[in-house]
């Protein structure tokens, strides 16, 4: 494990703590805990409104929570950052519904992606290197997309624009990889490949995926968190969860 | 680097677009100053001058497409940074006017000695200094948006609520210079010129040297926007327009491009007001109205949004059709015509006359490759 960074308060890559934040009086997050170790692959799943996608947008900075600690690399607050700066501290996100620039060239998808200075300037007078051409290309490599790298984004498939995404995080090189439903809407051979994509991602990435399918979590073979109303239900592996009570009951609504 | 970055990733339709507007801008003067009033090719003064404003128009359209087609942001004012141009030329040129207005005052303009001003408003001073104009034809425009954009932009105002509050900054604008005490002529504006830089306006050879510069503003405009959108940061402003916060969370304030883009946007409008006032010899606050700017919104989108070449003939072609029905039984109509061509684009011709044009030569040339999208992988 990495040592904790001077002044950490912890050695978790990712910590929440007694987090609660609540639209028009319904309690989407009531003191969620959660913390995620530097290198570590968690999946969390949870019934519909558990507050799983409530939980991303905390992190990412789309939604302030009302009380309750979020911090990064040990010292960084995220409740006080914007979206873009927690993009630039390293947290990537892929959202459920696969977002990509449908009127951009795929290359040019994994081009925006790439991890890089964010400044307008920078951006205007932008020549990329070879270095990161190379990097491109073997990304593209990766998602299987390096033969359509000239076709808009938006004339892909549902699974191809899924991949596409996941490219994009994999360009942004972000410390932490938030993944929403990757397999949502995939057949079943897309949705094996793409747990071989992120095992392989999780090598040396962390990454939080957020999924219902059951068979696809027991693909990745990792720690899971069970989330129901908002707060955290269970967790340990898979199996150990599956068996615990509490879950099923939540699940099959005894 | 410069060049690279105005010329880098220019196309055939590009290099044509420069290449008519570089021989208009030289054949036109030349055909008005050197061919003889008898001859077929003998452009009149007033042809040019007509047409020069169209071309002022290009410019403007350009500006607009860059903010619109580009950013997605519908301005419905970019008529205020035409006129706040406008009116910086407008002030200088009543500067040069000196001594030889109807009271015969060295210093204030006609319209202050009117209401008994004794001297000229802090405002207008350096105004009768023609670098100093055009720094403030670019600064004025720029620095009106620059403030908006921070404000609007930070806040994240979009949509149809960003595109009411500019039509409501041009209407406040209008009221404003409306008023006679604001200093600017009120109701008539300004007017009267008589010289630029110590030409005649009037003359023949003025005319045709503004003609003629305002082809190579319209070209530089045209090749800077180009530069804009070709470049990474043009990759990254279309994505803002596609999927705002998909932009933000790669990373990008989106509020700093979408600032950027508009306040580079409001100085172009500005070149183009700046150029319009000494070819029409006057500016009033009629040009602050709405109407104009939702005008120009029109104009790009019968050209074609999202293309800047498509912007700049769009222009051209509704202004030269307003011309042509306006000056005839058919003028009361113009209005009417003006409405039904714009429902008639959105419906029939979402991608304007160029897009749709391209989509026939491209079908023409190739009609076996239809953009379908493949079938996902068989597994």
């Amino acid at each position: 494990m990495n040592a904790p960074v001077p002044g950490a308060l912890t050695s978790s890559l990712l910590y929440l703590d007694g987090v609660s934040v609540s639209f028009d009086g319904f309690k989407a997050i009531r003191s969620l805990s959660l913390t995620i170790e530097p290198g570590e692959m968690r999946a969390i799943i949870g019934p519909n409104g558990a507050g799983k996608t409530t939980m991303m947008d905390i992190i990412t900075g789309k939604t302030r929570p009302d009380e309750g600690t979020v911090m990064f690399g040990g010292s960084v607050d995220l409740t006080r950052l914007d979206e873009a700066a927690i993009a630039n501290l390293g947290i990537g996100r892929k959202f459920q519904k696969p977002t990509v620039f449908d009127f951009h060239t795929i290359e040019d998808n994994i081009l925006l992606a790439l991890k890089s200075k964010r400044t307008v300037l920078k951006t205007l007078f932008w020549q990329t290197e070879s270095v990161q051409q190379k990097r491109i290309d073997e990304i593209l490599g990766i998602i299987k997309l390096a033969d359509k790298r000239e076709r808009l984004a938006g004339s892909l498939s549902h699974g191809q624009k899924q991949w596409l995404e996941i490219g994009m995080l994999l360009a942004q090189d972000p410390k932490l990889l938030l993944v929403d439903e990757p397999a949502a809407g995939m057949t079943d051979g897309e949705t094996a490949q793409t747990a071989v994509l992120l095992k392989e991602i999780a090598r040396d990435h962390s990454v939080i995926v957020v999924e219902h399918d059951m068979g696809f979590i027991r693909e990745l073979g990792v720690k899971v968190t069970v989330l129901h109303e908002g707060s955290v239900l269970a967790e340990g592996p898979l199996d150990q969860v599956s068996a615990n009570e509490r879950v099923v009951e939540v699940y099959l609504g005894r | 680097m410069i060049t690279r970055f105005l010329l880098s990733n220019m196309d055939k339709r590009g290099y044509a677009f420069l290449a008519i507007v570089a021989a208009i801008g030289l054949l036109v003067p030349l055909a008005n100053l050197l061919m003889p009033a008898g001859s077929p090719f003998h452009v009149s003064t007033a042809t040019m001058s007509l047409w020069g404003k169209y071309l002022c128009y290009a410019l403007l359209a350009i500006s607009l497409d860059l903010v619109w087609g580009y950013c997605g942001i519908l301005s419905l004012g970019h008529g205020a940074f035409f006129a706040l141009g406008g009116y910086a030329m407008g002030m200088y040129l009543m500067r040069q006017i000196g001594s030889r207005g109807v009271y015969g005052n060295p210093v204030l303009p006609d319209f202050m000695v009117f209401l008994n001003w004794q001297e000229l408003p802090w405002y207008w001073y350096g105004f009768s200094s023609f670098p100093f104009v055009m720094l403030m034809v670019l600064l004025v425009p720029g620095l009106l948006a620059f403030v908006f954009g921070w404000f609007a932009f930070r806040s994240r105002v979009t949509g149809v609520y960003l595109s009411i509050i500019t039509q409501a900054l041009t209407y406040a604008l209008l009221l404003a210079f409306f008023r006679n005490d604001m200093g600017f002529g009120g109701n008539n504006g300004l007017t009267d010129f008589k010289d630029i830089v110590g030409f005649n306006v009037q003359a023949q050879g003025t005319r045709a040297a503004l003609f003629a510069m305002t082809c190579t503003m319209l070209i530089a405009g045209f090749l800077l926007a180009r530069g804009i959108v070709t470049s990474k940061l043009g990759k990254v402003v279309i994505a803002i327009r596609d999927a705002e916060s998909r932009t933000r969370f790669l990373g990008y304030r989106v509020d700093r491009f979408k600032l950027f883009v508009f306040t580079v946007s409001a100085c172009m409008a500005g070149v183009a007001g700046a150029l319009y006032v000494p070819q029409v010899g006057i500016i009033n606050p009629s040009e602050f109205a709405p109407a104009n700017s939702i005008e120009t919104v029109i104009w790009v989108a019968v050209g074609g949004r999202g293309s800047l070449v498509g912007a700049a003939l769009g222009a051209v072609v509704v202004n030269w059709a307003k011309t042509m029905f306006t000056s005839g039984f058919m003028a009361p109509y113009w209005l009417f015509a003006l409405g039904a061509l714009f429902v008639f684009v959105t419906l029939f011709m979402p991608k304007g006359i160029l897009g749709t044009v391209q989509g026939w030569w491209e079908k023409r040339r190739k009609p076996e490759a239809l953009p379908a999208a493949e079938p996902a992988p068989a597994e």
